[in-house]
C-alpha cells in the first residue's frame, strides 16, 4: 500500500509582525519575516507547475519555481543565487514588491486557496545570505566599453548591475548623498530598513559598479558630455517632484508635500533628531492627503513620531486605493483613520503663518474616469472644517525635469516623461531610458524590468559597435 | 569627501571656506549655489556660491553661524574634510549688458554679491555697489567690491560706518537711471529694497535661498509665492522678481523649524551626541 501523498495546506503560512501598539511609535521593520522552518513549509506548498506561470509575472523574470525548490531542500544559498541571476535587489523586492497583482496572480495554488508566498520566499533567502559571509561575485574581464547610469533608484541599480555582469565599465551618477533614489528617501524604515538598502548598492559596487554621489546631470555634466565619455547612458532619473493641490492657503507653514516630509525622515532620519541634525515638526493632528502607498507611508510616519490622531484624507472610496492591501491593514491595526470620499479645498492659517484647519468637502462618485477608477464629485454644500496642525500633500509625484531641460534633441511627452521604446531606447542614439522618467509614477519592480530590458538592448548595441 | 583648502575669518563667526571641487568650479556661474553636509548626521546645508577657481579648481562658500550645523561647519579647519558636497545647483543670474546695475549685498551676502558684480562689470555694465551691515566691524568685501564697481556705497544699522540705514537708497533711485537692481541679503533687506524701487518700476532682482533640503526640486520645502504662482527656489530660482515675491510667506516659513533649531543648538552646545 502506497503511502498517501500529505495534503497540500491551502493556507499560506503566515508571517509574524511587531505588535501594533507598540510598532505605531517605533521606526523598526514590521513585517518580521520568516523562520526556517516556517520558510520550508511554504515552500513545500508550490506545485513547480511545468509551465511556471508566475514567472511571467515577474517583470524581472525571476525563476521562481527553480529557487522555491531548492528552499524546499534547504539549499538557501542555491536559491538566492538563482534569484540573483535575474535580480540584483532581492532583499528589497522581497519586502516592497506588489506580488499579490505580479507572481502570484498567476500561481495556480491561488485558484485553490492563497497563492505561494513568493516575496516572503525571497525575503527569507537574502536575509540569510546577508547575515553569512555574501559570495564576492566574480568579475569578468572588461570589455572595454563603459555605460553611465543617471540615478542610482530601482531602474539605474538594476541596469548597472546586469551591466557591470557582462564586463562593462559602469558609472552611477546620483543626485543624492547616497544610492537608493526612492528605496532610500521614499520608503520609510519601519517597511524597508535602510541597512538592507545600502547592503544591497553594496553589492552592486562589488560587480565593479562606480557609484557617483553629489552628482546632479544636467548641472554638473549634460548628457552630451557624458556621451563624449562613455559608449552609452541610461537614464534612471525617476519621478521625484512633489505635485501640489494648488488650493488656497497651502504654502503656510506645516504644510508639506510627502516627499518633503519622507526625504527628513528617511534620507535625512530626522526621527533620531536631535542626534541627526535633520528637523521634522509633527503636531498633535495630521492630515495626510492622498490614498497610494506615500500617502500610507507618511501617515504611518506621523504616527511614529508622535502624533495624536492621523488622518488619510481620500477623495475616493477605500476601494480606489492605489495601495496595497497589506499596507492598508497596517495602516488600519496602527489606529490610523481613513477619511475616504473626502477633498480639501482651502488651508486656514493662524496669526504665524501656520496651518490650523483645512476646509473639505465631501464627494461622490460618479462614471469611471480615464484611470478606469469612479471619478469623484464634490457634493456642493458638504463643506465642513477639519482642524489640524501639520498637513501632508501625497497626492503623487511628477518626472525630475532636469535633463530633459538640458538635453536638446531629447524627445519628451507633455507630461514631462521621456519617450522610449519598449527597450529603453530613445530619440537620442546611445542614450536609453527607463523607469518612473519614462512611465511616471509606478512601482519599484516595474523600474527595474525597465532597467533589465534598456541593460539587455544596451548590451546589443554595443556587441554591434 | 572634499578638503578644506582654505579657510579665512572674515569677521567674528563668519568663515570664508575654499573647497577643493575641480567639477563644480568648472560648472559654476554666479548666483548658482551648493549644498554640503559637513558628516554623516549632518543637515544638508545650503550656500550661495562666491568665487569659482577652475584653474585651482576650487569653490568659495561664505558661512554664517546661525545653528548648530552652521558652528560645526565654523569649527573645521584648513586641510579638514567634508562629507559631501552638491552643486552647482539653481539657475545662473541673468548677467548682460543692461547700463548701470545697482547691487546691494546685505550682511554675508555681500559675498556672493561680489561674484555677480564683477561678472556685470566685466560684461561692460556701470556697476554701483552698495554693502550693507548691521555694524562697522560686520562689514565684509568692501574692498573686494570696490575693485568691481564703479562706485561703493556703505551702509550700517547704526551708522557707525557709511550710510545710517538703506533710506538713502530712494534718493539713489530717485536722481540716476538705475536699469537693473540685484539685492543679496536678508529677506527684510530684499523686500524694503523691492518696495523702494516699486514706484520706479526698476527692474529688481532678489535671490532667495529659503529652507531647502535636497536643492534640486524634490522636497518643495523651498516654495515662495511670486505673482500668485507657487515657485520652487532651489529650481525655478534662487533668483526672482522682487516686485512678484509674498515676502510675508517667505518669512513665515523660514521660521519654520525655529523652535527645533534652537534645541539642535542648545544640544550641540551641552556636548553634543551624548548630551
Amino acid at each position: 500500500m502506497s503511502k498517501p501523498k500529505p495534503k497540500i495546506k491551502k493556507e499560506a503560512v503566515p508571517m509574524s509582525k511587531q505588535d501594533p501598539k507598540k510598532r505605531r511609535r517605533n521606526f523598526n521593520e514590521v513585517a518580521q519575516g520568516y523562520t526556517k522552518e516556517q520558510v520550508v513549509a511554504e515552500a513545500e506548498r508550490c506545485l513547480q507547475c511545468a509551465k511556471a506561470p508566475c514567472v511571467k509575472g515577474c517583470p524581472v523574470e525571476v525563476d521562481i519555481p527553480a529557487f522555491i525548490d531548492l528552499i524546499r531542500e534547504h539549499k538557501f544559498g542555491e536559491a538566492i543565487k538563482k534569484i540573483k541571476e535575474k535580480n540584483s535587489l532581492p532583499a528589497i523586492c522581497g519586502r516592497v514588491c506588489p506580488q499579490e497583482v505580479q507572481c502570484q496572480v498567476y500561481c495556480t495554488m491561488g485558484k485553490v486557496g492563497d497563492p505561494i508566498s513568493v516575496g516572503r520566499l525571497e525575503r527569507f533567502v537574502a536575509d540569510w545570505e546577508r547575515k553569512q559571509q555574501p559570495e564576492i561575485p566574480q568579475r569578468p574581464a572588461s570589455t572595454g566599453k563603459s555605460v553611465a547610469i543617471v540615478g542610482a533608484g530601482p531602474a539605474g541599480l538594476t541596469a548597472a548591475a546586469d551591466l557591470a555582469k557582462l564586463g562593462h565599465e559602469i558609472v552611477v551618477f546620483e543626485a543624492l548623498h547616497k544610492p537608493g533614489g526612492v528605496l532610500i528617501y521614499g520608503i520609510p524604515e519601519f517597511r524597508l530598513p535602510k541597512e538592507i538598502v545600502e547592503a544591497e548598492a553594496k553589492y552592486i559596487e562589488r560587480l565593479g559598479v562606480k557609484m557617483k554621489m553629489n552628482s546632479l546631470i544636467g548641472r554638473l555634466y549634460t548628457v552630451g558630455e557624458l556621451l563624449e565619455q562613455f559608449d552609452a547612458i541610461f537614464i534612471g532619473t525617476g519621478a521625484g517632484l512633489p505635485r501640489f493641490m494648488r488650493i488656497p492657503g497651502e504654502n503656510r507653514c506645516g504644510i508639506y508635500s510627502a516627499n518633503e516630509f519622507l526625504i527628513r525622515v528617511n534620507l535625512m532620519k530626522a526621527y533620531a533628531f536631535p542626534k541627526s541634525d535633520t528637523p521634522i515638526y509633527v503636531g498633535e493632528k495630521v492630515a495626510v492627503v492622498g490614498g497610494g502607498n506615500t500617502a500610507m507611508d507618511s501617515a504611518r510616519c506621523a504616527l511614529r513620531l508622535g502624533a495624536k490622531e492621523v488622518r488619510i484624507v481620500y477623495r475616493r472610496s477605500k476601494k480606489e486605493m492605489p495601495v496595497r492591501a497589506e499596507e492598508i491593514e497596517n495602516a488600519e491595526e496602527e489606529g490610523i483613520i481613513f477619511e475616504f470620499l473626502t477633498n480639501p479645498r482651502k488651508f486656514i492659517g493662524n496669526e504665524r503663518g501656520w496651518v490650523k484647519a483645512m476646509e473639505c468637502i465631501r464627494m461622490r462618485l460618479g462614471e469611471p474616469d480615464a484611470s478606469g477608477r469612479r471619478r469623484p464629485i464634490p457634493i456642493e454644500g458638504s463643506e465642513f472644517t477639519m482642524d489640524v496642525d501639520t498637513v501632508i500633500i501625497a497626492i503623487g509625484r511628477t518626472p525630475n525635469p532636469i535633463i530633459q531641460q538640458t538635453t536638446e534633441d531629447l524627445q519628451v511627452t507633455k507630461w514631462g516623461t521621456i519617450i522610449a521604446d519598449e527597450n529603453g531606447k530613445t530619440s537620442i542614439e546611445r542614450v536609453y531610458a527607463g523607469g518612473d522618467i519614462v512611465t511616471g509614477e509606478a512601482t519599484v519592480i516595474s523600474a527595474m524590468g525597465a532597467g533589465k530590458k534598456a541593460a539587455k538592448a544596451i548590451r546589443k548595441y554595443l556587441k554591434k559597435n | 569627501m572634499y578638503r578644506i583648502v582654505k579657510k579665512r575669518k572674515l569677521i567674528p563667526h563668519t568663515n570664508l571656506f575654499k573647497l577643493s571641487a575641480k567639477e563644480i568650479a568648472a560648472k559654476t556661474k554666479p548666483g548658482q549655489f551648493v549644498i554640503l553636509r559637513v558628516d554623516e548626521n549632518g543637515e544638508r546645508i545650503p550656500l550661495t556660491i562666491v568665487n569659482a577657481d577652475v584653474e585651482k579648481e576650487t569653490i568659495t562658500v561664505v558661512c554664517h553661524e546661525v545653528g548648530k550645523s552652521t558652528k560645526q561647519l565654523g569649527n573645521l579647519k584648513e586641510g579638514d574634510y567634508i562629507l559631501d558636497l552638491l552643486g552647482p545647483l539653481g539657475k545662473p543670474a541673468e548677467i548682460k549688458k543692461f547700463g548701470t546695475v545697482l547691487c546691494i549685498g546685505g550682511g554675508v551676502m555681500a559675498a556672493p554679491l561680489h561674484f555677480q558684480a564683477k561678472a556685470f562689470h566685466e560684461t561692460g555694465n556701470k556697476v554701483i555697489g552698495v554693502i550693507g551691515a548691521r555694524t562697522e566691524n560686520h562689514l565684509i568685501f568692501v574692498d573686494e567690491m570696490k575693485q568691481v564697481c564703479n562706485e561703493l556705497h556703505v551702509a550700517t544699522d547704526d551708522g557707525t560706518k557709511g550710510y545710517k540705514g538703506l533710506g538713502f537708497l530712494r534718493d539713489l533711485l530717485e536722481k540716476r537711471k538705475i536699469h537693473r537692481v540685484i539685492v543679496m541679503g536678508p529677506v527684510i533687506t530684499m523686500k524694503m529694497v523691492s518696495e523702494f524701487t516699486r514706484p520706479y518700476k526698476t527692474p529688481t532682482i532678489v535671490n532667495l535661498i529659503p529652507i531647502m533640503v535636497d536643492g534640486m526640486g524634490m522636497c518643495g520645502a523651498c516654495r515662495v509665492n511670486v505673482g500668485g504662482r507657487t515657485k520652487f527656489a532651489c529650481v525655478d530660482g534662487p533668483d526672482f522678481d522682487g516686485h512678484q515675491v509674498d515676502f510675508e510667506e517667505l518669512m513665515a516659513r523660514l521660521k519654520m523649524f525655529t523652535p527645533q533649531e534652537k534645541l539642535a543648538l542648545v544640544f550641540h552646545e551641552a556636548g553634543g551626541k551624548n548630551a
